[in-house]
């Protein structure tokens, strides 16, 4: 069975005729062609495939595409504004919080849903939004800092 | 006026990755992202028996059914392949037999993964089966089926070495310490699933794989070897790499496998491996039994070590004679030691192959090592820092078993933990249930010989430079996320002086780049990185003869300022642009190209004086200290890393921000070694093939590393530099038990420490002590 999907991508409207069982991660990859988000388990396993939607983190992995009816979508795609890095790309750049950079693209996004509602986050509670994530290069001591270089970076844009 | 232009010292900056920026923006193309457009998918069909012959394999309704393009077996596979020429005894799909639960055995190619599934439930396989053995102990005991020819008793390889005479080193201990040690296997676990993209060009007779793989010229070879194919017709490109850790550093069956079913479909085919699949493919850490035995003086020096090392290799050889000689080799080179006997044995199992992962072979026999080392130090009331500093190597230094290095930064390693750990305030004087413990290792930068010995240099670069006037850097150094691409750039850019505009990094395309050895061995950095330096240093020349004509002096008066050229002294002339001295050299030759290359010097290339006793040597080693503090919780066993110190000695840091980066990632991954992973079997069943079952910590579980970076300044290293992200792995399973030693007052001879092994143990001691209680009281 298919259906026409209709949502917004990284801020564009699309309708695609959509097979009921497609995961998001494989409509977002396969369908759309954006494969910044990454597929690294079985299911629910690695937070790689991490999306927003409506502002939430998401493992896309195990979400179907349909589900994103009417919703807006985000990927790591979307976050570069005309070429220009995002405060939290900027960082992850900066620090090494990237190292092999295919845990990278959910690991960004679990951090900007994160930023978006608390922009001065203390470890703990950057710990505790990224604990879904697995990274196996970094150790995450770097994308520790990356995210706390981010929020840094977007407190001190506000206070200016 | 003062000098308008300063040369880019790049070695030694603390800058990002040079392919940083499309990781974080998910431009990067890694091999499951590229264009599947036209590309058949590929499923492989694999055995649920974990031994036994193969009487029938039925795939003929497989094949009939309507979208399946290819249907294969061990039928279409005419050669074996493995990544040891002595040791290739694995066929891409099971050939007559099958060895684990999830061997290979067909594969299919269809126009959709829904075909492709139900042409897998169509294939048939009947087997007669025999036992199953999985562990060393059943493969090895009398009457056991053979799982490959001339391979008695399922022993893959024994390894017999005696360095000096242990028995007199024995005699010579005021001290002997000696326990067995059982630590589990353990897997890579890389974020980034297996798959291969496969073209085949029918009428012209050529492949082409995009792979994940670490070492393209050797999956070059194999493909040449398996499909019958002149290596003239066959391109390797290995796109972004997520991850390997010594995963992929040998051939795998499923590169194969795309290519055969590409060529049996006639055109493209994706395979994409699930993570189930990626743990079956394994290759990882083998399951170690250790018996270890050290002899101390009082004054902590070491007289002799004895070692014997089982492995529980799995179904096929992959690397595992480099892994059981790796074990014992490297008993050598932290320490001075100067009796070493190593009795190693490599078994095959009914379980997937274990291979390569980080710390090669040195992990487990370091825990063992560095467990009784702590104990001994009680054994003589000396503390555990001082008994390793009683022990240093000098340098240079000279090992018992022939190995040769030039640069030895133990001492500032455990100087500077000690310092920052507080050790002194600390060790022995924590509350209960809180500990803190050091262990020490090291690794080889790069293997003195390669896998292959051909002959040739054992790292090759080009650059060409052009009417652009831009640098290309022709490499085949594989940069797997360790960001090999990043220090060659970054060397290159050090000698010329030339702003990273200039450059770019073109890696990894047979077609294009020259051949590498690939990335193992932690050699990339000092064989690749000294042949860019080669390399760069051959079109400094070029460049300074062709300033030297514009100028009208000789080469030795012209200053090169990286972005522009001088008369040396000429202080207040800025000199002929970098463009103009392109434009100057290219006249009557055209495009610049120029070669750099490297080769081990001979004396690093190990003595042969004991068969496979040249493993382990290396141009130089790396070494590691590492102070734990850990947190026992008496009611549940949960062993918490609370904070580490770690110092390593890098020779020199071409990338401070890279080192850090790679010294932690070591360190966090010797921690889940000791405190949660483990890749179980239930009868060959993989119980743990999953991200959740298999336990890698999470960052809520993952403490603070500080990381102290110590420059040696190797003689034979690039700049000085030497390996930066093995050395420290090995020391922080021992460190850990060390440390929960002091906490709780148990010692524990296995890995990992989880929650029930550490309830059991203290479970026990309870026991125990109430029972020496009541005899004293009794008494």
């Amino acid at each position: 069975m298919k259906s026409i999907l209709r949502l917004t991508i990284n801020g564009r409207e699309r309708e695609d005729l959509v097979p009921h069982n497609m995961l998001l991660v494989d409509y977002l990859r396969e369908t759309t062609g954006l494969t910044g988000t990454k597929q690294g388990c079985d299911g629910g396993e690695c937070g790689a495939c991490t999306v927003l939607v409506d502002g939430q983190p998401l493992l896309s992995c195990i979400t179907l595409a349909h589900k994103a009816e009417g919703r807006a979508i985000e990927t790591v795609e979307s976050l570069a504004t005309k070429g220009r890095l995002s405060a939290l790309q900027t960082a992850f750049n900066e620090n090494l919080g990237t190292q092999c950079g295919f845990c990278t693209p959910g690991m960004i996004m679990a951090s900007e849903a994160l930023l978006r509602t608390n922009s001065d986050p203390n470890e703990d509670e950057i710990k505790k939004a990224l604990e879904g994530n697995i990274c196996r290069c970094t150790g995450y001591v770097k994308i520790i800092e990356s995210v706390k270089s981010a929020a840094a970076q977007i407190n001190q844009g506000a206070a200016a | 006026m003062t000098d308008i232009s300063i040369p880019n010292k790049a070695a030694g900056a603390r800058i990002p990755l040079i392919d940083g920026i499309e990781k974080v923006t998910g431009q990067a193309k890694y091999t499951a992202d590229l264009d599947p457009t036209d590309a058949l998918v590929g499923l492989i069909f694999r055995s649920p028996y974990a031994h036994g012959e193969i009487v029938t394999l039925d795939i003929e309704k497989a094949r009939a059914l309507p979208g399946v393009h290819a249907v294969i077996t061990g039928e279409d596979c005419p050669a074996p392949f493995g990544i040891l020429p002595i040791a290739e005894n694995e066929y891409p799909l099971a050939k007559g037999k099958v060895r684990y639960r999830g061997d290979a055995v067909a594969a299919v190619a269809a126009d959709t993964h829904e075909i492709a599934r139900e042409a897998l439930k169509l294939i048939t396989l009947e087997v007669d089966e025999y036992p199953g053995y999985f562990t060393p102990d059943d493969a090895r005991a009398p009457g056991t089926v053979d799982l490959h020819e001339k391979r008695t008793g399922n022993m893959e390889r024994d390894v017999h070495h005696e360095f000096g005479n242990v028995e007199e080193g024995f005699a010579e201990a005021d001290f002997i310490v000696e326990d067995t040690f059982h630590s589990e296997e353990v897997t890579h676990l890389h974020i980034e699933p297996h798959a291969s993209l496969a073209e085949y060009d029918v009428e012209r007779d050529k492949m082409t794989l995009q792979s994940v793989t670490q070492v393209p010229y050797y999956v070059h070879l194999m493909l040449s070897q398996t499909l019958g194919m002149d290596t003239s017709r066959i391109r390797v490109i290995k796109p972004f790499v997520g991850g390997g850790f010594g995963a992929r550093t040998e051939t795998l069956n499923f590169e194969i496998i795309a290519c055969l079913l590409a060529r049996s479909a006639g055109g493209k085919v994706k395979l994409t491996l699930t993570r189930e699949e990626t743990f079956l493919t394994n290759r990882g850490r083998p399951e170690s039994d250790i018996k270890m035995k050290l002899g101390v003086k009082k004054d902590g020096s070491l007289t002799a070590c004895s070692c014997e090392v089982v492995q529980k290799g799995g179904a096929y050889g992959g690397y595992g004679i480099i892994t059981i000689l790796y074990a014992g080799a490297l008993l050598n080179a932290l320490y001075t030691l100067p009796n070493v006997e190593y009795h190693g044995f490599r078994i095959y199992t009914n379980t997937p192959a274990c291979g390569a992962m980080r710390g090669h072979g040195t992990v487990n026999a370091r825990f063992a090592f560095e467990s009784l080392l702590d104990r001994a130090a009680e054994g003589i009331g000396m503390d555990p820092m001082d008994i390793r500093a009683a022990n240093y190597l000098g340098e240079p230094f000279e090992t018992v078993s022939g190995f040769k290095g030039l640069t030895y930064g133990l001492p500032q390693c455990i100087d500077w933990a000690k310092e920052a750990s507080g050790w002194a305030d600390k060790f022995g004087k924590m509350e209960k249930g809180k500990g803190i413990g050091i262990a020490c290792s090291h690794f080889v930068s790069g293997a003195g010989k390669p896998v292959h010995w051909t002959g040739e240099p054992h790292a090759t670069i080009n650059l060409k430079l052009d009417f652009d006037c831009g640098i290309t850097i022709l490499t085949g150094a594989s940069d797997i996320g360790q960001g090999s691409s990043t220090i060659i750039a970054q060397t290159v850019a050090h000698v010329l002086g030339v702003d990273y505009g200039r450059l770019r990094v073109v890696a990894n395309d047979s077609a294009i780049t020259p051949k590498d050895n690939g990335s193992y061995s932690s050699r990339v950095t000092v064989m690749v990185g000294n042949a860019a330096m080669d390399a760069a240093n051959n079109l400094k020349e070029i460049l300074t003869e062709a300033a030297a004509r514009k100028l009208g002096v000789t080469p030795s008066e012209v200053e090169c300022l990286g972005e522009a050229y001088r008369v040396l002294g000429a202080t207040q002339d800025p000199g002929i642009p970098f463009n103009d001295v392109v434009a100057e050299a290219l006249v009557d030759t055209g495009t610049l190209t120029v070669k750099g290359t490297y080769t081990v010097p001979r004396d690093f290339q190990g003595t042969g004086k004991q068969r496979g006793a040249a493993v382990g040597s290396s141009p130089g080693y790396s070494y590691a200290a590492t102070v734990v503090e850990v947190d026992v919780d008496e009611d549940t066993g949960v062993v918490t890393v609370e904070k580490v110190w770690v110092a390593h000695d890098c020779g020199f840091a071409i990338n401070p921000l890279s080192v850090e980066g790679q010294v932690q990632g070591a360190v966090w991954m010797g921690l889940g070694q000791a405190i949660s992973e483990e890749t179980r079997y239930d009868n060959g069943l993989p119980m743990a093939a999953n991200m959740l079952d298999y336990r890698v910590p999470t960052i809520v579980e993952s403490p603070h590393i500080e990381t102290k970076i110590i420059e040696t300044i190797d003689p034979n290293g690039p700049f000085g530099a030497k390996e930066a992200s093995e050395g420290a792995l090995s020391s922080v399973p021992p460190a850990v038990a060390n440390a929960v030693y002091d906490a709780i007052g148990i010692r524990f001879s296995q890995t990992p420490l989880t929650p029930d092994r550490v309830m059991d143990a203290m479970i026990k001691k309870e026991r125990e002590d109430k029972r020496a209680a009541s005899k004293k009281g009794a008494a």
